[in-house]
């Protein structure tokens, strides 16, 4: 990491390469604290912050119970799952121009775009734990008269719990595509706003601090996933 | 006198998705079990009767015939009988207690008995000081032991055993084996006890059923006269050899003739 740093210093510094092209580490560095020393910097993390967290949670807020529904019964399945699939197959980013029409430039598109991007993967992902739950564990809850409640809360559902940190995890990273991809194409604020305004006007080094804090937004989103799936998973066997 | 278990004329016919055509994994079992008996059945791999335990327990509908307990008919699984499975199945997600205490979740007892009787029954198979563990961390013979308990706590007339000792090393086996008749006299249960280990079933059994081959029906009960309490050393007598002899030589016909069939297939 140190090495990949001290290597693109030395290019920029060398003048081997246009520094337009490539910037460097301590040119990034000086554009984040000018950055950061503007109040619409603020704004626009805040956006893309808010546009994120709405779209994120409501596509937690409806793949999950959808996609558990979905596991448990076939006939909710043959009504639903073509539309899953058939959105599944679809770049979303295609819907772009007509969610804009829709819901206009401002967050409300993006939350839409995230939204779509991320309730696929979560949906499949719960979808798929319940199938995969295990008919041994269920066996033994009939022989003991579970009732169908206690079957699906004592066994499916604690079986599907890693699939549901899964396709979080994966659905995060589609959710930030949104919010970028979202606020390039049209936006008046916001982080990808920021990096298209920078690049229109050959910024660079500003567009690196742009994808650097998505870089580590992603980063940080699945490291609370994974603090909190260490406390479901208690009675997993560590892998050594 | 009623019998504590019944089978009356249980048949079951499974449908194959593949070759949609009838396979007949049991043809007519007719056997009785008396209030406090230990009775096994055993016979060549394939003769249904891991099966025929899922019908006794109500998992499997039977396809002609019925089940009766106390001469009541049943036909889903219930509290007067319990299964203690073949390859432990504990919920992994559950400790000790958690496993031992879900029949009593499931039957809706409250949650200071449910630990309290769980508790009785995780001591009485040797286990106390590990109610928190979880399966994981435990050998499989206590993974059994567990298995046992869960069975056991939600104080069935019928303990229905598919099996437990099979994955079991052969020393750890016999120890279990003495354990479950030392608990086995304590809780003064009836048993269904299915095994391929004649020894075993002989050991632990007032009464042998011997399965045929595949389908599966009764070819004859063997009483075992051996004095209680058993010692494992009674496994190295002759007269238990004796008994060991004439069971084998009824399974060995069917076991032959299905190795032929396979040949021939």
């Amino acid at each position: 990491m140190v090495i990949l740093l001290l290597v693109w210093e030395a290019i920029g510094a060398s003048g081997l390469v246009d520094p337009l092209f490539i910037s460097s580490p301590t040119g990034v560095a000086r554009a984040a604290w000018q950055l950061s020393q503007r109040r619409d910097f603020w704004t626009d993390l805040q956006v893309s912050a808010t546009e994120f967290m709405l779209g994120y949670g409501a596509a937690l807020a409806v793949a999950i119970p959808l996609g558990l529904a979905l596991g448990l019964s076939k006939r909710l399945q043959y009504l639903i799952g073509p539309f899953v699939d058939t959105l599944n197959a679809v770049p979303r980013v295609t819907l772009l121009p007509l969610i804009i029409i829709w819901c206009g430039i401002g967050i409300w598109s993006k939350v839409v775009v995230v939204f779509l991007g991320a309730v696929i993967p979560i949906l499949i992902n719960a979808q798929s734990g319940v199938k995969a739950s295990e008919a041994r564990f269920i066996r033994v809850a009939r022989s003991f008269s579970a009732s169908r409640f206690k079957i699906f809360s004592s066994i499916i559902l604690p079986g599907v719990v890693p699939f549901i940190f899964t396709g979080a995890k994966y659905g995060a990273g589609r959710a930030l595509l949104g919010v970028v991809v979202g606020e390039l194409y049209a936006s008046t604020a916001g982080l990808g706003h920021l990096i298209a305004d920078a690049g229109n006007t050959f910024q660079t080094d500003v567009v690196f601090v742009g994808a650097l804090l998505f870089m580590a937004a992603g980063l940080i989103v699945v490291a609370l996933l994974d603090v909190f799936e260490q406390r479901f998973e208690r009675w997993r066997p560590s892998p050594r | 006198m009623i019998a504590k278990l019944e089978a009356q004329d249980v048949r079951l016919d499974y449908l194959q998705p593949r070759s949609n055509s009838q396979l007949r994994a049991l043809a007519g079992i007719d056997l009785k079990v008396m209030d406090g008996e230990f009775v096994s059945i055993v016979g060549p791999s394939g003769c249904g009767k891991t099966t025929f335990l899922s019908v006794v327990d109500g998992l499997i509908p039977a396809s002609a015939g019925r089940i009766l307990v106390d001469g009541r008919v049943v036909t889903k699984p219930g509290p007067d009988r319990a299964v203690v499975f073949q390859d432990a199945s504990l919920l992994p997600w559950r400790t000790v207690l958690g496993n031992v205490r879900y029949g009593l979740e499931c039957l809706k007892v409250g949650a200071r008995e449910a630990k309290e009787r769980a508790t009785h029954f995780i001591n009485l198979v040797g286990l106390s000081g590990f109610e928190d563990h979880y399966p994981y961390e435990l050998s499989g013979g206590m993974q059994q032991r567990v298995n046992l308990a869960r069975a056991l706590v939600v104080d069935p007339k019928i303990l229905l055993m598919d099996e437990p000792f099979a994955s079991l090393d052969a020393q750890t086996r016999e120890v279990m084996q003495e354990e479950l008749l030392q608990i086995w006299l304590k809780a003064k249960k009836t048993v269904l006890f299915v095994t391929h280990q004649i020894d075993e079933a002989i050991y632990l059994s007032d009464r042998v059923i011997v399965f045929s081959g595949r389908p599966g029906r009764v070819k004859q009960s063997i009483p075992v006269t051996i004095e209680r309490p058993r010692r494992l050393a009674v496994k190295r007598e002759a007269h238990f050899h004796g008994i060991e002899d004439a069971i084998w030589s009824l399974i060995e016909e069917d076991v032959r003739a299905e190795r032929n069939q396979v040949t021939l297939t």
